[in-house]
């Protein structure tokens, strides 16, 4: 089953410019796994090495941080909406 | 001109007089914790909204915005049909030029990053790409709103 995934601006280079691919998988991982096969390079931003998310990159399925939900093992089902948002920080020091 | 290890100026940034504002209304009320938010654009790359984040840190040198709000300001970029146009934070002490940790965590490289220095009576606003650590400055003009209202 596949569903929608908006990729931002700054990981739109390796999806070739699209800003929504759709991709098949039954939780967040396998989302993020399948990203990885079909636009490789990816994987490497959204997750470190050990596979866990990065921690200024926000996940969400519809209106939901997956952080609040079950992680990397949330659930997706058919119509749901996964979005990649890179957090934005900075500051003086 | 500009500091140590920056590109030349390269581009002329207009900012309506409004908008240049509201930044500096939003990043003067939070202070002395640094503000930031987003500027939108039109389908035309004019800079038409400013959208105000809260600083989830509440710290007067490091800002990152509430992951709520973000996600639902990129909501609204989407269904108005604008774009990322800018990135804007204050820095309410300091030069307002890119610190290392602005450059560290730059991760928007086709968006401008304004930065709102409130330590200088007026405060001044400067303008910067930040692409793969490199920072370039631009010239910000501050226009009248009509100069951006020409179709």
């Amino acid at each position: 089953m596949a569903v929608v995934v908006r990729i931002p601006t700054p990981l739109r280079k390796l999806t070739g410019n699209q800003n929504e691919v759709r991709e098949e998988g039954g939780t967040i991982r396998e989302i993020l796994k399948n990203l990885e096969l079909h636009y490789p390079g990816i994987g490497e931003r959204l997750a470190d090495e050990s596979g866990e998310l990065r921690r200024f990159i926000n996940v969400y399925v519809n209106e939901e941080d997956i952080r609040f939900r079950e992680g990397l093992d949330t659930p997706i089902k058919p119509g749901d909406e996964v979005s990649i948002i890179p957090a934005i920080a900075g500051g003086a020091a | 001109m500009g500091m140590p290890g920056s590109r030349p100026l390269n581009r002329e940034i207009l900012l309506p007089a409004s908008l240049s504002k509201e930044i500096l209304v939003h990043c003067l009320s939070v202070r002395p914790e640094e503000g930031c938010g987003l500027v939108a654009a039109d389908s035309s790359g004019r800079a038409v909204a400013v959208l105000p984040i809260t600083n989830a840190l509440h710290s007067p040198v490091r800002y990152q915005m509430e992951t709520r709000e973000q996600f639902d300001a990129m909501k609204r970029l989407r269904r108005e049909g604008w774009s990322l146009w800018a990135i804007f934070h204050s820095h309410p002490h300091s030069e307002p030029a890119p610190s290392p940790t602005d450059i560290r965590l730059a991760f928007y490289p086709d968006c401008l990053y304004i930065i709102a220095g409130l330590g200088t009576d007026p405060p001044i606003l400067r303008c910067f790409s930040i692409v793969d650590g490199k920072i370039s400055e631009h010239i910000l003009r501050i226009v009248p709103d009509s100069v951006t209202n020409l179709d």
